[in-house]
């Protein structure tokens, strides 16, 4: 039966072409313009560490004065230099790390290759364990290596290939802003995306090539890179010395594993900030913040309001596309009244018609949804060449794939559900007696 | 024209009805608001910078060696005399960040040294004396910096901005009755006063971001080339040498010291660059508005064709009958134009209701302003003229339906 009816929908979608070819584009163009900005919204949205990112937590104080030069409720989004090592030493969470941006010059030892800026992270130990960074070669440095100031550093997969072609170069010699650096990991390709652990430096498609511990890079007054806040007397400034002690600039994240953890560093942060007021350093009352990284990211609003804009407005784009084939297929099916009656006479049921008439709608979702899949690659191919952060991010993955194809299926059966039941409603009889 | 008729007719197709009246209102609903993005964007992409876009360029230039403040600030001034002396180049200034850049130095400014909240933002470029002629904004009044006044700071030192001149929006913000001439001012976030020996005309701030809207024109020039680990260079090329002073400008900024790095990429960019770098999202959204408002009126355009013409295939038999009772073509062809228009204006009063809808619920999801109701007043009228644009050409068939149509049986 299938065949037959398959048959008919063919013959009939023939009879009318222009009409075909209008229906099965405005499916196509609907679904393909909602899945390329709908996988872009779920790129941008995605959880950067899976499996990890809800037990990793970053706690925010408040440190400020009554000066107002930093107004809000809300407590900084950074940490300052004292409270970040504070933190660190109080070791009160399963691993903490305190970091900054940098921008730093390298350069092989062999001196060969002119020396060239990379972005840098200036971090602690517990970083690499606590972020599950893999490493090709070697590993991270540790918490003695950070408190002596060690000059190890960690570079990238990316960095390795430049300088070393892709060997082990774990013991060899890095160049930073003229200073010899032993380098004791390399790490595999990774990079986060959001770039979570620090927004202020760009939130997509950043990743670091150079990993220095922190006090190391202090202590050789390396370039920093990001944003710091600051009130009181502490006046702005970015570059070769470090923002003052009234100003915010590092961040500090930590990993507690489980809810009971969760609560009892919440309370150590009131304790410490209360501790902060007694000792004449903080002035407002406790104010923390503890959230994980997806809370974090939302409350950073990190997905640009383009891109949802782009996506509401793609899928009203479908909602009209939909309602317009609905409508012509309705048209189209009502003109049949006719045929239809005749079927039904003769002793078709109205399920056997409603198959035959969802077997049509059926031909045009289909093509149309794979129309629209080939439009989502086309239009993720351009949202590629575009110059944004996030621009290389833009593929279609398993799952977006899935959707997609769920999306088109669900779109065509309701366009041809509801005109396929209303056709069927016709009166056998009056369709007959009316030519 | 009879209505009646018309509205009983359309009852026997009443899904039919439903559904085209309903995809006009969403259309109408969603190009009101994307014609009203399309026209925000083109308003902030067509804001004036108020320097002399089309011979400036400018130059990053990054420090490779970690040399000291001293050592920096005499190879910046070696720098500036190689550039000078190009023929092609007509000016060159130092400056820490400049309009349209994005990223930057913005501070509070305040009227009073113990004022807690400050009276506005605004942007601040560390320059010299040549930092006016080179960017080709004029002064409005009061004077530029004299040599002697420019000096150098690094970024953490007390600000060397005993005189500032000060950009013409910022004056007005500061002093709305246009005597800011003269006034102390508070630039430092500290206690440090500042006097305003200079007014700018239009200079824009490096903020491009939405945040930044009201402080998008404060700019605050401070006389002293800052000593940071990489410094800019506005260069102003002579009228129609812009290319050859591109050229010649890196080689001579090599030819002083090799001890720097000017990224391939972008150490070295035009001024257009610099804005089509600055509001290429603005322009993208509203390509793509514009492209989603083409293709949604196109297709519902084709879906009112398409469905009238089905209607009218279905009634050939009565309009044979109305015309051989005597309707003149006319009378047919203002049948299907009037039934399509009272559709169109049900579709249209559902859908300016949804367009303001839409509205406020982005209002109040991003920023964005109110739409105004010229355009939903324009939608109106271009879908409904749309409307009957689409419907003519079937209605013109059924019109040259003959009534000897009434005598044939199927």
């Amino acid at each position: 039966m299938f065949g037959y009816y398959l048959d008919l929908a063919l013959r009939s979608l023939r009879r009318n072409k222009a009409l075909t070819v209008l229906m099965v584009l405005a499916i196509a163009l609907g679904i393909g313009a909602s899945m390329t900005t709908l996988t872009v919204l779920h790129v941008l949205s995605g959880d950067p560490l899976p499996g990890r990112s809800d037990t990793l937590y970053y706690p925010q104080i408040d440190p400020r004065d009554d000066s107002g030069q930093m107004p809000g409720e809300e407590p900084p989004e950074q940490v300052t230099l004292i409270d970040g090592l504070n933190l660190l030493h109080a070791k009160r969470a399963d691993r903490q790390a305190l970091m900054t941006g940098g921008y730093v010059p390298v350069q092989s030892d062999s001196a060969v290759v002119d020396p060239f800026y990379v972005e840098a992270r200036f971090t602690t130990a517990d970083f690499f364990p606590m972020f599950g960074a893999p490493f090709r070669y070697g590993r991270g440095w540790n918490a003695f290596d950070d408190e002596t100031r060690a000059r190890d550093v960690v570079i990238n997969g990316e960095l390795n290939g430049r300088l070393f072609g892709g060997a082990d170069s774990v013991g060899r010699t890095l160049r930073i802003a003229d200073t010899r650096f032993r380098i004791v990991g390399v790490l595999d390709d990774w990079a986060p995306n959001p770039h979570f652990y620090d927004l202020n430096t760009g939130s997509f498609g950043r990743t670091e090539q150079v990993f220095v511990p922190l006090q190391t890079a202090m202590g050789l007054k390396l370039e920093r890179h990001g944003s710091n806040d600051c009130w009181g007397k502490g006046a702005g400034g970015v570059g070769r010395i470090y923002p003052g002690e009234s100003c915010v600039w590092l961040q500090f994240w930590v990993q507690l594993d489980s809810a009971a953890k969760v609560a009892a560093y919440e309370q150590f942060l009131v304790h410490y900030s209360q501790e902060q007021k007694a000792l004449g350093r903080f002035v407002r009352p406790p104010n923390v913040r503890l959230r994980n990284v997806m809370q974090w990211l939302a409350h950073e609003k990190v997905v640009p309001d383009d891109v949802r804009l782009q996506t509401g407005l793609a899928f009203g784009f479908l909602l009209v596309c939909l309602v317009n084939t609905i409508g012509l297929m309705l048209a189209k099916f009502m003109r049949r009244a006719a045929d239809l009656g005749v079927r039904r006479a003769l002793g078709a049921s109205k399920r056997s018609l409603f198959a035959q008439l969802l077997v049509e709608s059926g031909v045009v979702g289909i093509v149309g949804g794979v129309g629209g899949l080939l439009l989502a690659g086309l239009g993720l191919w351009a949202v590629r060449q575009r110059p944004s952060s996030y621009a290389a991010l833009a593929h279609l993955d398993g799952s977006m794939l899935l959707v997609t194809f769920a999306l088109a299926l669900g779109s065509t059966l309701v366009a041809g559900m509801l005109p396929a039941w209303r056709a069927c409603q016709v009166p056998p009889a009056l369709q007959l007696k009316s030519n | 024209m009879q209505i009646k008729p018309i509205l009983a007719a359309m009852r026997h197709h009443k899904a039919g009805t439903v559904l085209i009246a309903l995809q006009i209102a969403l259309t109408l609903a969603i190009v009101c608001n994307a014609l009203f993005i399309i026209q925000q964007r083109i308003e902030r992409m067509a804001r004036p910078s108020g320097v002399d876009e089309t011979n400036l360029f400018v130059i990053r230039s990054d420090w490779a060696d970690k040399s000291d403040p001293q050592r920096i600030d005499a190879q910046m001034r070696a720098d500036l005399i190689a550039l000078r002396q190009l023929g092609s180049v007509q000016d060159a200034a130092p400056i820490n960040s400049f309009p349209l850049l994005g990223s930057g130095w913005d501070n509070f400014i305040k009227l009073q040294p113990d004022q807690v909240k400050m009276t506005t933002d605004s942007a601040i470029f560390f320059s010299d004396e040549h930092a006016l002629a080179t960017l080709g904004t004029r002064l409005i009044a009061g004077r530029n910096f004299t040599a002697s006044e420019a000096g150098a700071q690094q970024p953490r030192d007390a600000m060397h901005a005993a005189q500032v001149i000060i950009s013409k929006d910022l004056a007005h913000r500061l002093y709305p009755d246009g005597s800011a001439l003269g006034k102390t001012i508070y630039v430092t976030m500290g206690r440090t006063p500042s006097t305003v020996i200079g007014i700018t005309d239009t200079l824009q701030a490096h903020m491009t971001g939405s945040w930044a809207g009201p402080y998008a024109y404060n700019a605050v020039l401070v006389p002293a080339q800052l000593l940071n680990d990489y410094t800019y260079y506005l260069v102003r090329a002579r009228p129609g040498q812009l290319d050859a002073a591109m050229r010649d400008a890196p080689k001579a900024l090599f030819a002083q010291s090799r001890m720097r790095i000017i990224d391939h990429k972008d150490g070295v960019m035009t001024f257009a660059q610099v804005r089509q770098r600055a509001y290429g999202p603005d322009r993208g959204m509203a390509i793509l508005m514009a492209i989603i408002s083409a293709v949604l009126l196109a297709i519902t355009a084709a879906g009112i064709v398409g469905l009238t013409s089905f209607w009218v295939g279905q009634r050939r038999k009565q309009i044979g009958v109305r015309r051989a009772l005597g309707a003149t073509r006319r009378d047919i062809l203002n049948y299907f134009l009037t039934e399509n228009l009272l559709i169109g204006i049900g579709g249209v009063m559902v859908g300016a209701v949804l367009a303001i809808g839409i509205n406020v619920w982005m209002v109040s999801q991003f920023e964005m302003a109110r739409l105004s109701l010229a355009y939903v007043a324009a939608g109106v009228v271009a879908l409904l003229v749309l409307g009957q644009g689409a419907v003519l050409a079937p209605a013109l068939r059924a019109s040259h339906v003959s009534p000897v149509e009434a005598t044939r049986s199927v």
